[in-house]
């Protein structure tokens, strides 16, 4: 492999990793940390100073930045599947935190979603735009 | 009302992912990931009319996501929000001029089938 391509590679796989743990961690946290019901408006800004919300919305900043950096270079047909790992460690979160049963349905599920990762993360690039645009002869605007 | 939603909500997610991709692809890689750079980045990226757009849209769709799960379950809210990939996918091909090879659309496939059987 290209040791350019190589690199991308690399950086985009740990940057999906990030990606998707801001995004559970920040979901489950959010989760944990709301109370059942907000009464006023006012509850919406103190709930903020609860450590778990705080937490919560912390790592969903991160997911929202590190899903932002991922896109500065690798395609959007490629990072929509690849971060879509979420769905699986959701569903074994339940299983694992909640106790949650799995039927055999959802574990059909889980393991299309994780043919489908797989499939997209290892058999394809990552970036092809970049490619494309020089063949059309419009290369991006300077970084 | 539920489908209003779920109308309102692939509308909204697949114009501001692919504004985001956009913007962000015309940004440029994000190669330096010092504090001092980000911050750099940060600013710049807040004057991209783009990713500006990307972050209302992204805010309108998680608020009618909000609005649907208060009118439906969640087994019903994330397989009918879950169209938006293959939108997307469809999107990144025609308008971001990605090569969306049929491994890509298989993986895609794989996925969408997968997201609606966990959550049904």
């Amino acid at each position: 492999m290209h040791p350019e391509s190589a690199r991308l590679r690399i950086k985009s796989w740990i940057c999906a990793a990030v990606v998707v743990a801001g995004n559970v961690g920040g979901n489950y946290f959010l989760k944990r940390g709301m109370p059942a019901q907000l009464p006023d408006p006012l509850a919406y800004i103190t709930v903020l100073f609860r450590p778990q919300v705080a937490l919560g919305v912390a790592l969903l900043i991160v997911w929202l930045a590190s899903r932002m950096a991922l896109l500065s270079w690798a395609d959007l047909s490629y990072v929509l599947p690849v971060t879509s790992v979420n769905y699986v460690l959701v569903a074994l979160a339940g299983r694992l935190l909640l106790d949650e049963r799995i039927s055999a349905r959802r574990w059909t599920g889980i393991g299309l979603i994780m043919a489908g990762v797989a499939l997209v993360s290892a058999a394809t690039s990552p970036q092809t735009f970049a490619r494309a645009e020089q063949r059309a002869g419009a290369a991006g605007a300077g970084r | 009302m539920r489908w209003v939603l779920v109308g309102a909500i692939v509308a909204a997610t697949t114009v501001g992912e692919v504004l985001q991709a956009k913007g962000m692809r015309r940004h440029g890689e994000i190669r330096d990931f010092r504090p001092g750079a980000l911050g750099r980045a940060i600013a710049l990226l807040a004057r991209n009319w783009m990713v500006a757009a990307s972050i209302l849209a992204m805010a309108v769709s998680f608020f009618a996501y909000l609005a649907l799960l208060t009118v439906s379950e969640l087994s019903f809210a994330v397989p009918a929000t879950a169209v938006t990939y293959a939108l997307e996918t469809l999107l990144a091909k025609y308008v971001l001029g990605e090569r969306v090879t049929w491994l890509r659309w298989a993986g895609a496939g794989l996925v969408i089938g997968g997201v609606a059987l966990v959550s049904l």
